[in-house]
């Protein structure tokens, strides 16, 4: 692909993934962002690399393949900047999931069988196994599943070692320059114009976030990608007393949620600076900044539920974000059939920092049309969730 | 007509006076600070240094003060809640007309679990204060270096001796009180270094003298200190910095040297001298965190960024308004006269009543005060110099400045949140209310550009985003909040 050119609108994780993934295969590639790079959703979330939350399906896949990337794509990038792969804090440390009532045991129980067929480690664990492992945890629990594939990184700092590697293949950063529409030749995207100028190039990347319909929309190609808040909370740092991410099982059971109201589940880590924390919320409230005492108030009490110990502990901090999120809740990668030369990767919701790496790399197999890691069908653009059909059922997942 | 009930957060002197006001003008008040007494950081410290300067005006002051103080607390519109902290201020939906929803937790900070409840006034008085300000230098860090403030709390709240041999420095007025109350609390001063220059501070306070002449109140206290300083033959020198601490373990000796205008060093003026502790200054940050999550526009000056406020103290959220140190650093009268006019017209009273105008008077003049003494004791632009790749700037995390010069560097990372998270400044239990603006101004020199333009729904990476304003425990956050107490129950908009 040398001496093609390419425009990854987004330096968000998404965004910093692709460009790495397109410099490394020969691309000329230009990463346009209009603030500082990763510094919006990705910033403003968690890191949980997870395969523990997903259910048999593409995403799963998609989840697997990511944390197979992960390890090899960190070890490329230490060969270029062994600080910026440092920085990543890459702790492939395990999931441990509580169930912690009856019923949620029961769910818990199928939903791991269920991901054991489609090649998940999972393994149960009895109440001393769950002690020994997580000694602080409530005792009053129903089940616990440990699944040890589970990781976590510094997302802010995950994507800047990506980019630094693109970088370092020879893309170039652009910051401050935010696109704001579409230079069209019949069928065919040719540049973008953007607040510094216009921007041609042989392909653009639509990596835009929870901004992507914004985007795609002033492109003159609408795409439903829409943004969904969640909150966390930040403790003042404590002595060890959470060892895995641990969350609880409320999620498995709340299919067909309206989503519209808040929905909390309490993931519950701690960071090497010693501080724990605790996400998250889910609210569709469009891009409302407000932080909510009440939704704080229920992710407080979802957490404490699990890690009683944890009442004491004083919160210095809390943040927000917009995920990204499309009604079938289902990622989006793959070209545009209505504007040649636009692909769009996207729409991860809660899992968009693990999911980066595998979203990037079948981003560039299809681009080079090489076959495919794994079957892109159910993240193409051209299917009703995405271009505006009848909304899907909503599913929860965590973080 | 239904009472209108104004929450005034902070019971310093701009607060006090505002309830005060506010009582006057007919509302219910309900005041907050999460001290134990009322008086801010003006009364809480300042009886006993006024006392070694002369102890008659401090009569004279404390007995203003107690008045104040009784006629308030014991007014019966008036709720008083000590040991109350206010830990987020929630912004109504933008389409509704409404004030920020206060949340706090009461009852003492080290004791059992605190009471969640919330407010929702009719208007909100903020009255937060400062706290001081210390720019970093090698040796900072060390056991011995003291916040000016913190020193002479401890030199007259507890009676805690910092040291034997100590050196006072920094920039502005209050390196004189600071150094009194060391003299008073037995310690000896072995000197008090004003960074800028003779130059500097002629040109900023010699300019339009008339001003300071109506602000003589001020003037005198700090020609008191100077004497004090002279009877006991402490040199005051200016143009002069401590620009290193040394020691093992605990702070040892000091590099003090000669600066220029713009806070360079000028080379070979350095000078050794064994101390057992230091105090420094470098004025005062206001707090921010409360105006900031009420959504307030900030206006930046020579000293800094502050709440932007009006003639009538308003801010650019209907019915909230400020007072005292966070719109300016003027001193306790100045913050006195804002907190009058800004009770008085947040529970609802006329505003060209005849009884505002020597209010307004003494608010401008104190303006004008603020605006010289930021003129006279400005932070020179080249302090930086005095750092090495090692020195610590955020003292929590121990992030040194030659981490955050690597974020800088690097394309990838210089985003305000990316460094921060990289380098951890401003990410421990202060959340940058010391380095936060010290961070700030030095990631925006390295990276030579102005903070970034926030995404829709991002708040802006600035120094005082801090939606948590104090820290509240898990146990207490996930509680309900709690039904208020007496009058306030009855409150139809509660
Ligand atoms: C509370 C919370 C917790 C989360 N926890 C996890 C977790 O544990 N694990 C996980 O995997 N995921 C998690 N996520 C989700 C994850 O953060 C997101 O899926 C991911 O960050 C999305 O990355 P992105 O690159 O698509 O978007 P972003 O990071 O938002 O990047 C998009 C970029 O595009 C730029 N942009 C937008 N429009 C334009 C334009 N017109 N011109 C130029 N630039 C533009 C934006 O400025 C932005 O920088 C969480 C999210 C939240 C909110
Ligand atoms: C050591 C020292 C010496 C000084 N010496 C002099 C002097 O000699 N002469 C002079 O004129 N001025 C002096 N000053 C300045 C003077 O103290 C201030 O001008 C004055 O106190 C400012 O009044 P204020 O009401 O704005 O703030 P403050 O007095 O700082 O009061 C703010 C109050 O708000 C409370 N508060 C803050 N945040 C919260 C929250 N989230 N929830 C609840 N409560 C909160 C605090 O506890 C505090 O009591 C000195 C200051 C200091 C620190």
């Amino acid at each position: 692909m040398y001496g093609t050119s390419a425009v990854v609108v987004g330096a968000g994780i998404v965004g910093c993934a692709c460009a790495r993934e397109l410099a490394l295969a020969g691309f000329e590639v230009t990463v346009v962002e209009r603030g500082a790079a990763a510094s919006a959703t990705t910033a403003h979330g968690e890191g949980n690399v997870l395969v523990s939350d997903k259910g048999p399906g593409p995403e799963l896949q998609l989840a697997q393949l990511s944390r197979r990337l992960w390890p090899q794509v960190l070890a490329a990038a230490a060969e270029r900047s062994a600080h910026a792969a440092r920085a990543v804090e890459w702790e492939p440390k395990g999931g441990i999931v509580v169930a912690t009532t009856d019923a949620g045991a029961r769910e818990l129980t199928r939903f791991a069988a269920g991901q054991r067929t489609a090649g998940v480690h999972t393994e149960i664990l009895d109440a001393d196994a769950l002690a020994a492992a997580e000694p602080y945890v409530t005792r009053d629990h129903a089940a616990a599943v440990h699944y040890p594939e589970d990781a976590q990184v510094q997302p802010a700092a995950a994507a800047a070692a990506l980019l630094t590697d693109a970088l370092a293949a020879g893309a170039t950063l652009r910051t401050g320059c935010e696109v704001l529409g579409a230079v069209t030749c019949g069928e065919r995207i040719t540049a973008v114009r953007t607040s510094t100028g216009l921007l041609e190039a042989d392909c653009f990347v639509n990596a835009a976030g929870p901004w992507s319909g914004e985007l795609a929309t002033r492109l003159g190609v609408p795409v439903d990608i829409r943004p969904r808040r969640g909150d966390v909370l930040v403790t003042t740092p404590v002595p060890p007393m959470v060892f895995h991410k641990v969350y609880d099982a409320d999620y498995v059971g709340a299919v067909g949620s309206s989503a519209e109201d808040l929905q909390t589940s309490a993931v519950v880590e701690s960071t090497r600076g010693g501080s724990v924390l605790i996400g998250s919320s889910r609210r569709r409230v469009g891009f409302d900044d407000r932080l909510r005492p009440a939704v704080l108030s229920a992710v407080a009490a979802k957490a404490l539920r699990l890690f009683p110990a944890l009442a004491g502990v004083p919160v210095m901090r809390a943040y927000g974000g917009f995920r990204p999120y499309v009604p079938d809740h289902l990622p989006v990668i793959g070209a545009d059939p209505r504007l040649s030369g636009l692909w769009h990767v996207g729409g991860h919701e809660g899992a968009g920092i693990g999911l980066s790496v595998g979203s990037a790399r079948l981003l560039r197999e299809l681009m080079l049309g090489q076959p495919t890691e794994m079957d892109t069908t159910p993240f193409r653009v051209d299917r009703p969730a995405v271009l505006g059909g009848r909304p899907a059922p909503a599913r929860e997942e965590t973080a | 007509m239904t009472t209108r009930h104004v929450v005034v957060v902070g019971a310093g002197p701009a607060g006090l006076a505002a309830a005060e006001a506010a009582l006057a003008a007919g509302a219910r008040v309900t005041l907050i600070d999460s001290a134990d007494r009322p008086g801010g950081q003006y009364h809480r410290m300042l009886p006993e240094a006024y006392g070694a300067a002369r102890p008659e005006r401090l009569q004279h002051g404390w007995w203003a003060f107690d008045r104040r103080r009784r006629r308030v607390l014991t007014h019966p519109r008036c709720a008083w809640w000590p040991e109350t902290s206010v830990w987020a201020l929630e912004r109504p939906d933008p389409t509704e007309p409404g004030v920020p929803r206060v949340h706090v937790v009461r009852g003492p900070a080290d004791g059992g679990r605190r009471s969640r409840l919330r407010l929702d006034p009719d208007a909100l008085v903020l009255a937060v204060g400062a706290h001081d300000r210390v720019l970093p230098f090698p040796g900072w860090e060390l056991p011995g270096v003291f916040t000016a403030g913190a020193a002479q709390a401890l030199a007259k709240g507890e009676r805690v001796v910092v040291g034997d041999r100590v050196v006072v420095a920094g920039t502005g007025p209050f390196l004189l009180p600071v150094a009194a109350s060391l003299l008073q609390a037995g310690s000896r001063v072995l000197e008090v270094l004003e960074a800028n220059t003779a130059g500097t501070l002629a040109r900023g306070w010699a300019r339009r003298p008339w001003q300071l002449a109506a602000y003589g109140g001020k003037a005198g206290e700090l020609a008191e200190y100077t004497a004090l300083l002279l009877r006991h033959r402490v040199p005051c020198r200016v143009g002069r910095a401590v620009v290193e601490a040394r020691g093992d373990g605990r702070v040892e000796e000091v590099v003090t040297a000669r600066l220029r205008a713009d806070w360079s060093v000028v080379p070979g003026t350095e000078r050794t001298a064994p101390v057992d502790a230091v105090c420094v200054s470098h004025g005062f940050s206001p707090q921010l965190e409360l105006p900031v999550a009420a959504g307030c526009t900030l206006r930046s000056a020579p000293g800094g960024e502050f709440v932007a406020v009006d003639d009538d103290q308003r801010t650019s959220c209907p019915n909230v308004y400020a007072a005292g140190e966070i719109t300016g650093i003027a001193g306790a009268p100045a913050a006195r006269a804002e907190g009058a006019l800004a009770g008085w017209l947040a529970a609802g009273g006329v505003p060209d009543a005849l009884a505002l105008r020597p209010l307004r008077r003494s608010r401008d003049q104190g303006r004008a005060f603020a605006e010289r003494l930021a003129g006279a004791h400005p932070i020179g632009a080249a302090w930086p110099e005095w750092l090495r790749p090692e020195t610590v700037v955020c003292r929590c995390e121990e992030a040194d400045y030659a981490s955050l010069c690597r974020a800088a560097g690097n394309a990838a990372s210089r985003g305000a949140r990316v460094a921060k998270l990289e380098t951890r400044a401003g990410l421990g239990p202060c959340q940058g209310r010391i380095c936060g603006p010290t961070v700030a101004e030095l990631s925006a020199r390295l990276t030579g550009r102005p903070a970034e333009r926030p995404a829709e729904g991002i708040p802006a990476a600035g120094p005082h985003h801090r939606p948590i304003a104090q820290p509240i425990r898990l146990g207490e956050l996930a509680a309900a909040p709690e039904p208020l107490p007496g009058n306030t129950e009855s409150h139809p908009s509660m």
